[in-house]
């Protein structure tokens, strides 16, 4: 177990050290710099900027500052960010809890959700209910991201305004609240995005584990559980569901790319203090370290979820527990 | 005193896109308190699906056709309620499947899986139920029980599975248990032990017992009565020795033909010619007359009754009325090789 552990996390390693790589040459190649936006100053001339980039290292070769970059990255150092003044450490260490909250949430929520609706779907299977809700989760699985929480934002902030439009406190009042009321704000904040991202995931895992059931319902020890006078309900429950879990546990894994891009999205469009928000205006201020730094520990939470679902999977399957 | 099981005339049918399947067609048999009795055929002739019929474990699109009766206990199954009938089964009957490996679900301690009966029907808490699964573990000879019960199936050997399903089969004290080929996948030796032992704990509970099979030599050890089926039909029933020493319709003969001797030169293994044909499309008169070495022109034209030929021994056979054609035996008048299952 040990060694399988340190394996994998040698393999993560490396794919860090590649996404790192490849972010790092991407963001360097498109046009602009962190000072760019200074120059749009007509006060400023072009000496200033080329002290500014000789300053931060700018004007070396490419090679060469990512070989400094990587240095300095083993040291936890993930630069400065000009366009927060802060560390990159500070600004993702205070965004990532955010995030955090917000996949954590969306995580459960779809999954606990999505086998629910599965479990209902199989129970009732080639009813009307079975198909209308295969609609349903055809529909939410194909869904864009974007639009379905710009839809979102429209009809709960604007046409029923009863959920705040973005932020994850209220900027004015929260520093004034008693604890219950800070507790109650930060809740009504987190409805609708972490809402949003749970409903997009939803149809995927209700789609994955339908099938799952349905895969292992013909299956021989069905039918002894059948045979020992079980009820159709625990049947399904306790003897399809744990086997059909397993496919569904990997896809835990698998889903967390596709979360962590979703919180991009969505904490873009609801204002959601996170990494994803902090990420994307990067990109727009060229704040390189901050992009860079931000897709490293999204590569990180990546490869970590998805050896953790492994992990999951093998304590799940006792074929598997002890290899 | 009435028989335990009493089976009339069922009809179980599977209604397929190919047409109806009348997979068990018109089937009446009894068994008796403590006894067992053999269900001997071919795959296909429906020995199976009458077992899952008894327990009312038919799967759409199969059903089991109105007007079939199954007496069991003084109730009759087909029309039972479902939440009744859930209290049959593992319970006053149970069966033995024929893939130990893959009956036993992967991911519970095979202790769990035998205790789960007892749980459901006797209302045991689940340390209760556990011990007593140990208990009937070790009554089928399951080496160091203890440690077994809290092993996963993939861990036991093929005979020990056997042994966990034959515990899970015994748990509540049935009193019929259904084994459907308990020892077609095991090999030859452990075969022998398990088959001693359903034996032994035929005697040591008094349950009754119905083989089926499509091995005489399992037959000839374990019952007392056979029935063979052939194309959805009973075609013969006689006790166990009547059968081997009088055996009368032509399909049991060639049944009893087919099994290799030791001891005797035998270049190649008989076999009856053909194949059991489609359940869609059984055909008329006798079913088995395409590949009978006696057909005439009244099998053609007759599907027969069972007609009894000796004491409790009965045969769907028109030679029970024209014995004497049996010394004019002729090649199969269809050899249909292979052709016909599908």
């Amino acid at each position: 177990m040990l060694r399988y552990l340190s394996r994998r996390l040698a393999q993560a390693a490396v794919i860090v050290a590649f996404v790192a790589a490849i972010s790092f040459a991407l963001i360097h190649l498109a046009p602009g710099d962190p000072f760019s936006a200074i120059m749009d100053n007509p006060n400023v001339s072009e000496t200033v900027r080329q002290t500014l980039r000789a300053q931060y290292g700018f004007d070396r070769p490419l090679p060469e500052q990512f070989v400094r970059y990587i240095g300095r990255l083993a040291h936890g150092d993930l630069g400065w960010s000009f366009s927060h003044d802060r560390t990159v450490v500070e600004v993702l260490g205070s965004a990532l809890p955010n995030t955090l909250l917000l996949m954590g949430v969306a995580l459960i929520g779809s999954f606990a959700l999505g086998i629910f609706v599965a479990l209902v779907q199989v129970a009732r299977r080639e009813s009307v209910t079975d198909h209308a809700l295969s609609g349903v989760t055809l529909v939410l699985f194909s869904m864009p991201d974007f639009w379905f929480a710009i839809l979102v934002l429209l009809v709960f902030t604007y046409w029923i305004p009863i959920f705040p439009v973005g932020g994850a406190v209220d900027p004015v009042t929260h520093e004034y609240m008693t604890l219950g009321a800070r507790i109650a704000d930060r809740l009504r904040h987190l409805v609708l995005p972490a809402l949003t991202l749970t409903v997009l995931a939803v149809g995927t895992v209700a789609r994955y584990q339908r099938a799952a059931l349905i895969d292992v319902l013909p299956a021989d020890y069905i039918r002894t559980a059948r045979l020992k006078g079980l009820t159709e309900r625990d049947i399904l429950r306790r003897h399809a569901l744990r086997n059909a879990l397993l496919p569904v546990i990997s896809l835990i894994g698998l889903s967390f790319p596709a979360l962590l891009t979703g919180a991009f999205f969505i904490e873009k469009i609801f204002a959601w203090p996170g990494m994803g928000l902090a990420v994307v205006n990067a990109i727009g201020t060229r704040d390189y370290p901050l992009v860079v730094g931000g897709v490293i520990i999204g590569s990180i939470m990546v490869t970590l979820g998805s050896l953790l679902a492994d992990m999951l999977y093998a304590w799940a399957d006792p074929r598997l527990r002890g290899h | 005193m009435a028989p335990l099981l009493s089976i009339r005339d069922l009809k179980t049918y599977f209604y397929t896109e190919a047409g109806v399947a009348r997979s068990v067609d018109g089937v009446s048999f009894d068994i008796g308190q403590g006894e067992t009795v053999g269900i001997v055929g071919e795959s296909g002739c429906g020995k199976s699906v009458t077992a899952l019929s008894i327990l009312r474990l038919i799967q759409p699109p199969g059903r089991i056709e109105p007007g079939s009766r199954i007496e069991f206990e003084g109730k009759d199954l087909v029309t039972l309620g479902d939440e009744e009938m859930r209290h049959i089964r593992g319970n006053r009957i149970s069966m033995i499947f024929q893939e130990p490996m893959s009956a036993l679900n992967p991911v519970f301690s095979v202790g769990d899986q035998v205790a789960e009966v007892a749980r459901i029907h006797a209302g045991l808490s689940k340390r209760k139920a556990f011990d007593r699964a140990v208990e009937t573990l070790a009554l089928t000879g399951m080496p160091a029980p203890e440690e077994r019960a809290k092993q996963y199936p993939h861990q036991l050997s093929g005979g020990m599975r056997q042994r966990v399903l034959i515990a899970m089969a015994l748990i509540m004290k049935p009193a019929l248990v259904i084994a459907d080929e308990p020892t077609t996948a095991l090999d030859v030796t452990i075969q022998a032990q398990i088959l001693d032992l359903l034996v032994h704990l035929q005697k040591e509970f008094g349950t009754s017992i119905l083989m089926i099979t499509h091995d005489l030599g399992v037959i000839a050890e374990t019952t007392s009565r056979v029935i063979v089926m052939y194309a959805g039909e009973v075609v013969e029933e006689a006790s166990v020795d009547e059968l081997f020493a009088h055996p009368h319709h032509p399909y049991t003969e060639g049944l009893i033909h087919s099994m290799p001797h030791i001891g005797h030169d035998q270049e190649r293994l008989n076999v009856i010619p053909g194949t059991v044909p489609a359940p869609t499309n059984w055909p008329h008169g006798c079913r088995f007359r395409e590949r009978c070495p006696y057909s005439w022109d009244l099998p053609e034209r007759e599907h027969p009754p069972l007609y009894d030929v000796g004491v409790n021994h009965t045969s769907r056979c028109h030679l029970a009325i024209e014995p004497e054609r049996r010394n004019q035996p002729h090649p199969p008048l269809v050899v249909v090789e292979g052709v016909g299952a599908a």
